[in-house]
Order: structure tokens, then C-alpha cells, then sequence
């Protein structure tokens, strides 16, 4: 069945999105990220043009982690007060990055620095991810007690502006909080995505929140910076395609609570392990398109300059 | 229909008088609209030669050609720079056609000489025109351009796909495809004989986006942030509404 997007002004097969709607959101509920990176790709595939993908897909992030962050707060796994200050940053960051985009545009080249943003970023995150939740998983086998993560003081116990994480049940300082949001922000309006990717390992290994928590925190924070983004995308260059979008959200959203069911079921280890090797797979595919010689050499750029 | 050749007939009347012989054209649609279900649309063009002299010896060939909305398109070439493919060199191609066919009663290069393709425009690489500056070799990211959009299918060239009865009536279809932008699409029929253009006739098509997708478009542009809006609106109420279902589900 053939559905023709007002916007994007191509006809693409409507259970093609349904599925591609439906992965990514059952992914968003699993591991807490917003899932941009892999939709935008997908789109893609699926013959949408790129600057359409790009807004529409942050408009159905809203959506699946809407869906998902419900079903965590149910579960009371959000800490509200950690992503509000996370937000603080995430906000500001995310105004800068829009700022650096598009002065970089003007430049020439951005196509290349989000690429290149997306293989360098992915690949720390992911080899850093795997290496350390692949050890987490031995350590536990190893042991009969059930693995306790050791508390270890570094920087964010000593700096000052303290403040008390109840849900993550932690004392620190905000300074370090509100600086994650805003580097994230930054890459995260830079490469188009809602930043979950880093933001999940950056709450878990610098911040030291718990796993369970840090799901339902990313999303928390996640839908007010793609909320954000998409009005951006809709005001600035008319590229939000409401009917994609659509289909896309019903997949999404169906996705995201199968997702959260799925997450609620497996242990935190095995969880980052199939993030992590999720991640490196999407970095390899990109490093190799950028490294590979291309079968086509020609690519036809945006119509109308 | 038959109003619309009663008022074409006139005009030739009284317009092309003095041409030997002329196109009587109709098509099976004038107007294309697309709603949410479009999957492509196949337009019969047809007609008839109109003269007053008797038919000359030379054999009658028709060409009929279609074309999109043209605008500028920039395409870039990719190069290795420190290891990595990038967009290296980029080519501004004045105006490329969205869309473009030709269909032919014969073999393109028998039916039309060089000179009158060159007056007309009528084959693919003609249509796509094209300044050149800046690159080394232009005339490559044209050919490039061309190429994509061969294979993407809607660049056509169609030889043979024009029926021509008796010297007098022709008809041919010509399938547009389902990723159609919105506009007047021209439709050129020339007449030829032994490679001139002894007459030629042109109209469009109008394709337009009607229903939902007409008033999405509309609010996408002329009012974004009720729009942008509207869309965080759907996509949070969807969120919830999800969440509400799948916990009905489970109780």
C-alpha cells in the first residue's frame, strides 16, 4: 500500500514505515535513547530526502519517548529533578549547536562533520560501552553474590553546588549535571539526533547513576530537547512532514511499550552489551561509507540551491 | 474534452492559419491530483493532423515530449581527501527539469536532426540546461545528472511509443510516476518530416495536491508554528494514548 507525503513529495510503501516506526521505537524503550540515529539512516533507505528525514524523525522521537518515559514514570524510574537540570543545559547546548550548524553550513561541508561526528562519537561510545559492560557481565558470572557497583569518589563527589539525587540516590554536585547536558545538547542539535546515545553512558559512568534509572531520565530530558528541535525544523525550513510523521509515531509508540517490557526483563549488563554492539554497527556502517569507494561518485544536492 | 478540442481547433483557425499542416490534440486528463493514496497516473496523449494540402510524400513522424517543473540543481562530486569520500567538487546545473519524457513514432536520432534539437530542446540532454562553470569538466556532472535520474526512472526516453495511423492520427501514453512535485507539466507535440519540425503544438498539464495533503502543505508553509505545534500536540497525545492502551492490555 503506497502513501504519497505532502512534504517530502514522494510516495513510499506505508507498511515500510510502520516497520522502520516500530523498530526504532521498540529500541527507544529498551535502552532509553531517542533512536535518531538509526531512523534517520533508515529514512533515508526508504527514499525520503535527508532534510525531511532529519525534522520528521525528531518530531516521532517526542512521540515513542513520550510513550516510554510514561511507562518509566509509572515504575517511578525517572529522576524528574536530574532532568530538569540536565534540561537547563541540554536547552542552552542545543541553541548553541543549531548556532554552530549553521555557521558550518555557510562553510560548506556540514554533511561531512555530522558524518564524521557520528563515526568518532559512536565508536567511543560504543567500544567504551561494550568493553565495560562485557567485564560487568564476567565479574557477575565470577561471583555468587549479586554484583553491587563500587562507589568511587572522583570529581563530581568534590566539586561544590551539591545537590541530592533522590531517586538516583546520589550527592553531587550540579555543575558536572548541568556541563553533560550541555555538551550533549551541543552534538545533539549538530548531528540531528535527541542524544540519548551519550547522554545513557555519560549518566552511568561519569555520574554513576543507576542503569534503571537512567532510562527513564534520558527520555525525560530527550523529548523536550527533540520537542525543541522539531519546532525549529517546522518554522525555519517548512521540513516537518506530518503524514511521515504519523505513520512513523503509530509504529513508534506501539514499539516503545514493547520496548520498556522487554528492557524491564533483562539484565542492566546484557542491556548495554546489545546497545553497545547496536551502536558499533551503525558506526562501521557509516566509517565504511566514508572510507569505501563509492559506486556512484555523483550525488544530486538539494533542489533550488 | 470535446470542448477543450472544439476551442483548440479555433484558436488554430485562427493562430496557425498559414501552417500546412497542424496538431488536433487531446489528453486523457489535463488536471493530476494527488491525495494521500496517489501511486502514479498514466496520461493518454492523442490527436490528429489537421491540413488542407493532400499528404506529402515524405513519411509523417511525431514526437511528444513531457516536462516537470525545471529548477536549478546542484551536484556534487565525490573525492578522497585524507583517506575518506567526501563531496569535493559541485556544479551548478541552471535548470533541470523534475520530471521528463520523450516518446517517439521512430528511433530518436532518424526522426530528429541535431540542428532542430538544438532549436527545440526536445532529447533528455537538451532539456537539462546547463551553463557550466567553476568545475573542470562540466559537461561529466550533467551527464552524472542524467544518468541518477534515468535510473531513478524519471528521465524517459521512449522511442517507438508514438502510434502513428495514416499520417493523420497518432497516440501515445506516458506513465507518471508516483513521486511527482507539484506544477504545470508541459506537453510538446512536433510534427516531423525527414527530421524538421514542420509543426508543433504545446499544453499542461496541471498537477496539484488536493484534500489532506493540500491543506497540510498549506499549513507546513503559511503557518509553520501553528504547525510545528500541531505536530508535538499529535505526537504526544499518540505517546500517551499508546501508553493508555497497552496498560488496558495488560490489566
Amino acid at each position: 500500500m503506497q502513501i504519497y507525503l505532502p512534504i517530502a513529495e514522494v510516495s513510499v510503501n506505508f507498511f515500510t514505515l510502520l516497520g522502520i516506526g516500530g523498530v526504532v521505537g521498540i529500541l527507544s524503550g529498551m535502552f532509553g535513547v531517542g533512536g535518531g540515529f538509526l531512523i534517520t539512516p533508515l529514512l533515508f533507505l526508504a527514499g525520503i530526502p535527508s532534510a525531511v528525514a532529519v525534522a520528521t524523525s525528531a518530531n516521532q522521537i517526542v512521540a515513542s519517548s513520550f510513550s516510554g518515559l510514561l511507562a518509566h514514570l509509572r515504575r517511578k524510574t525517572v529522576d524528574i529533578r536530574m532532568g530538569l537540570m540536565l534540561l537547563v543545559g541540554g536547552l542552552v547546548g542545543s541553541a548553541m549547536g543549531v548556532y554552530v550548524f549553521n555557521l558550518l553550513r555557510e562553510l560548506g561541508q556540514v554533511d561531512l562533520l555530522v558524518r564524521l561526528c557520528y563515526v568518532v562519537f559512536l565508536g567511543i561510545v560504543g567500544a567504551m560501552m561494550l568493553v565495560e559492560s562485557l567485564r560487568a557481565m564476567r565479574r557477575a558470572r565470577g561471583q555468587t553474590a549479586p554484583y553491587k557497583p563500587r562507589r568511587q569518589r572522583n570529581w563530581v563527589h568534590t566539586w561544590p553546588a551539591k545537590m541530592r539525587f533522590r531517586t538516583s540516590q546520589l550527592y553531587i554536585s550540579a555543575i558536572p549535571v548541568v556541563l553533560i547536558g550541555l555538551s550533549v545538547g551541543i552534538l545533539a542539535a549538530i548531528m540531528g539526533v535527541g542524544g540519548g546515545f551519550i547522554m545513557v553512558p555519560a549518566m552511568i559512568y561519569i555520574l554513576g547513576m543507576p542503569t534503571k534509572v537512567v532510562v527513564g531520565t534520558s527520555l525525560f530530558q530527550i523529548i523536550f530537547v527533540t520537542a525543541f528541535t522539531t519546532l525549529l525544523h517546522a518554522v525555519t525550513n517548512h521540513t516537518v512532514d506530518l503524514m511521515l510523521a504519523l505513520v512513523l509515531i503509530l509504529g513508534g509508540v506501539t514499539g516503545a511499550q514493547i520496548g520498556t517490557q522487554i528492557g524491564l526483563r533483562m539484565k542492566a549488563e546484557q542491556l548495554r552489551v546489545l546497545l553497545a554492539s547496536l551502536v558499533l554497527l551503525v558506526c562501521g556502517k557509516l566509517a565504511l561509507e566514508l572510507l569505501l569507494r563509492p559506486e556512484e561518485l555523483y550525488v544530486i544536492g538539494g533542489v533550488g540551491g | 474534452m470535446i470542448r477543450a478540442v472544439l476551442a483548440l481547433l479555433l484558436s488554430l483557425w485562427g493562430g496557425m492559419g498559414s501552417a500546412q499542416e497542424d496538431v488536433v490534440l487531446g489528453l486523457s486528463q489535463n488536471r493530476v491530483q494527488i491525495n494521500a493514496r496517489f501511486s502514479g497516473s498514466e496520461i493518454l496523449i492523442f490527436g490528429a493532423v489537421k491540413r488542407e494540402a493532400p499528404i506529402p510524400e515524405t513519411p509523417l513522424e511525431v514526437i511528444v515530449t513531457v516536462a516537470g517543473p525545471s529548477a536549478p540543481v546542484t551536484v556534487h562530486r565525490k573525492d578522497r581527501v585524507m583517506g575518506i569520500w567526501v563531496n569535493a567538487e559541485s556544479v551548478e546545473i541552471d535548470s533541470a527539469p523534475s520530471f521528463y519524457a520523450v516518446a517517439s513514432s521512430g528511433p530518436i536520432e532518424d526522426v530528429l536532426s541535431h540542428t532542430e534539437d538544438l532549436r527545440h530542446s526536445v532529447t533528455v540532454p537538451r532539456a537539462v540546461r546547463s551553463v557550466g562553470s567553476g568545475a573542470v569538466d562540466p559537461a561529466a556532472f550533467t551527464v552524472a545528472l542524467i544518468r541518477i535520474r534515468r535510473d531513478d526512472g524519471v528521465y524517459n526516453t521512449l522511442p517507438g511509443a508514438v502510434d502513428v495511423e495514416q499520417q493523420t492520427l497518432f497516440d501515445t501514453s506516458v506513465e507518471l510516476p508516483a513521486n511527482l512535485i507539484e506544477g504545470a507539466y508541459a506537453v510538446r507535440v512536433f510534427l516531423m518530416r525527414e527530421g524538421q519540425v514542420v509543426s508543433q503544438f504545446q499544453t499542461a498539464i496541471e498537477v496539484r495536491k488536493v484534500g489532506l495533503e493540500r491543506w497540510l502543505y498549506n499549513l507546513a508553509h503559511d503557518y509553520a508554528l501553528l504547525y510545528g505545534i500541531l505536530s508535538l500536540v499529535i505526537a504526544i497525545a499518540a505517546g500517551w494514548l499508546a501508553s493508555a492502551v497497552f496498560r488496558m492490555l495488560r490489566s
